[in-house]
């Protein structure tokens, strides 16, 4: 917490109840520990489920097992040349390579370093390995998006509804039409 | 509370009709209704100020603007007045590293909020800003229109109500027509309002907008979901702005403003300032924030902030 935001004009009433919050917390305490002055803030709570629409896939190319159940996996490091054909890395790639996020048995699955497997609803974890202060806050809702009610159930787009994990940089958007110009109303 | 002092305070029980006659008296346009006006036009004339309306009062105006608004947009529309909920001050957060200057918050807005469409009115402006220069508003570009956003070397800021603490446009207000309510969000009863637009000299903001004109608005598109003291129809002649989405987050659950919601990169965060578990009470506690034109002691619940 930087002391300089007091100065950012926090509404006075408040400041006090503001900052006596404790703001990441290590400990793990439980989440339903409601009340408890050490209670971490959601950002630290353990994993939990997250409510999450259905993966950005193309239509019909899940489940991946459909054709690769039958086919014997290919570890080479090569250029795609029957399927696949679009996707081009462009995400870390000199260190990197298909299999280190698809598992290799099971391509209906994600791989975490850990060896664990995961379902694509969770492709967060996945990515929160290597961009730990992005997960930490997107569980809070702040980096990425929620929606839902302010006050009631919210869902979470994954990470991969707005970045493509091969190409994940953000592409730019056409604007709406910008307001009409003063001179030209009517 | 302010409320209470205002309504205590003999000014507020000055008649707006004395009001009026003095300025139309000026003006030379006494806005008295015409003789053959039918009972409505009479009713509406002779209606209180919002906050000094009975329940069965208040009742009564809103079945009758249920029925003025349902007959004019061929549609069954709704007026409500939900109250402000107990513990709830509403905080909204905007992020500057993440926002691209796309724009669908201002239409989003529009469509939720009933505005004019020609003429146009619109809640909020897109400010395209210099990464080199920063915030600085005397610089800023809104009429930008790009094949695509964001372009290189710029960022964005979109502007919009702050929801003052401390709001200068109420101060200014000869007839009370316009007030803070209890959690936080700067209303307008467009009954009430005489049109004289001190408050729009007032706002450091550039945020509250004066109906010119009948307002051009598709009855297909007229969104049926109404607040009193937002979203429903406006006469001519009065001043609007935003107002959260009054209609969307005063219930429980309650959903996002409709500028949240349709954020497409989620540079735009909401939530209740009194709850530490809320969205905008980690950003406050963890990121870089601030607000705008702090020195004028405006206390907005608007605040900018750099996620990265
Ligand atoms: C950074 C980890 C990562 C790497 C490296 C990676 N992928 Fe993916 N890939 C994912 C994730 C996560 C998804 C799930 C996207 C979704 O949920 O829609 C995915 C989705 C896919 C899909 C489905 C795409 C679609 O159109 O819906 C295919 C096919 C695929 N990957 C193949 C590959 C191939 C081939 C490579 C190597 C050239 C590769 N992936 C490298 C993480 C990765
Ligand atoms: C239409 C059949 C088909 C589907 C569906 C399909 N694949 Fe493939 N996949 C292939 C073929 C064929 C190759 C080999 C391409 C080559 O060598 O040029 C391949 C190669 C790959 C590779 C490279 C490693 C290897 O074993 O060759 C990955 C990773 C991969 N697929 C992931 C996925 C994922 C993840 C999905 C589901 C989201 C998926 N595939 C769905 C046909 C398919
Ligand atoms: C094994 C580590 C690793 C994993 C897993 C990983 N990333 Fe990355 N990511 C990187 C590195 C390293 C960079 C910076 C280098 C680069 O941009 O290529 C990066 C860059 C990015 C960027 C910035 C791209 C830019 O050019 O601005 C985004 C966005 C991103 N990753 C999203 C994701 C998403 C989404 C996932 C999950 C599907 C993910 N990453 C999984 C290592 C990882
Ligand atoms: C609602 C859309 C959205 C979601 C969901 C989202 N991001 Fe982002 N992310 C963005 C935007 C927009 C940017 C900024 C654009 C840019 O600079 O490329 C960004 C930037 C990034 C960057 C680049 C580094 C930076 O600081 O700018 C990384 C890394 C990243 N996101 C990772 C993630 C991860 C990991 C997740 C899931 C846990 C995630 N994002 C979920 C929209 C999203």
């Amino acid at each position: 917490m930087k002391r300089d935001r007091l100065r950012h004009g926090f509404v006075p009433g408040m400041a006090a109840l503001v900052f006596c919050v404790v703001a990441g917390v290590a400990s793990a305490a439980p989440l339903q520990d409601k009340g408890s002055a050490a209670k971490p803030h959601a950002a630290d709570a353990p994993e939990r489920q997250f409510a999450v629409p259905t993966p950005p896939f193309t239509p019909g190319i899940f489940p991946c097992s459909e054709c690769h159940k039958e086919m014997k996996p290919n570890p080479t490091r090569r250029t795609l040349t029957e399927e696949h054909t679009n996707i081009v890395l462009n995400h870390a790639q000199g260190q990197r390579w298909c299999l280190d996020c698809h598992d290799i048995s099971n391509r209906d699955k994600l791989r975490l370093v850990s060896g664990e497997k995961i379902g694509f609803g969770e492709s967060f974890r996945l990515c929160g390995q290597c961009h730990g202060d992005k997960y930490r806050d997107w569980k809070v809702g702040v980096h990425g998006k929620r929606t839902g009610m302010w006050n009631g159930e919210k869902q979470y787009l994954l990470c991969v509804h707005c970045h493509n994990p091969h190409d994940p940089r953000y592409k730019p958007i056409p604007p709406m039409p910008p307001p009409t110009r003063p001179e030209n109303v009517k | 509370m302010p409320n209470r002092e205002s309504r205590d305070n003999p000014a507020f029980r000055m008649s707006r009709r004395k009001m009026m006659k003095g300025v139309a008296a000026v003006l030379g346009a006494l806005a008295l209704p015409d003789k053959d006006a039918s009972a409505s036009v009479w009713e509406s004339f002779f209606q209180k100020n919002f906050r000094e309306m009975s329940k069965p009062e208040l009742e009564k105006v809103l079945a009758r603007l249920e029925k003025e608004y349902s007959k004019t947009y061929g549609k069954a529309v709704k007026v409500r007045a939900t109250p402000h909920i107990e513990g709830v001050s509403y905080g909204y957060g905007l992020d500057l590293s993440r926002c691209i200057g796309c724009r669908r918050c201002v239409y989003g807005c529009v469509q939720e909020n009933n505005q004019s469409r020609d003429p146009q009115i619109h809640y909020i402006r897109v400010l395209q800003l210099d990464k080199e220069r920063g915030v600085d508003l005397e610089h800023a570009e809104h009429y930008y229109n790009p094949s695509k956003v964001p372009e290189k070397g710029h960022f964005y800021m979109p502007v919009q109500c702050h929801q003052c603490e401390n709001p200068p446009c109420v101060k200014v207000c000869p007839v009370q027509a316009t007030w803070k309510e209890r959690d936080g969000i700067v209303v307008v009863d467009y009954n009430w309002c005489i049109g004289c637009r001190y408050c729009i000299a007032a706002c450091p903001y550039g945020a509250r907008h004066f109906n010119w004109k009948k307002a051009g608005l598709p009855a297909a598109e007229m969104n049926p979901e109404t607040h009193y003291l937002g979203n429903r129809p406006r006469p001519v002649g009065v001043v609007e702005k935003c107002t959260f989405c009054i209609q969307r987050v005063r219930n429980t659950p309650g959903r996002y403003p409709a500028c949240v919601e349709v954020c497409p990169v989620g540079a735009r965060k909401f939530g209740n300032l009194l709850d530490p578990e809320s969205e905008i009470r980690y950003i406050i506690e963890n990121k870089r924030v601030f607000i705008l034109k702090e020195d004028l002691n405006t206390r907005p619940k608007f605040y900018y902030f750099y996620a990265t």
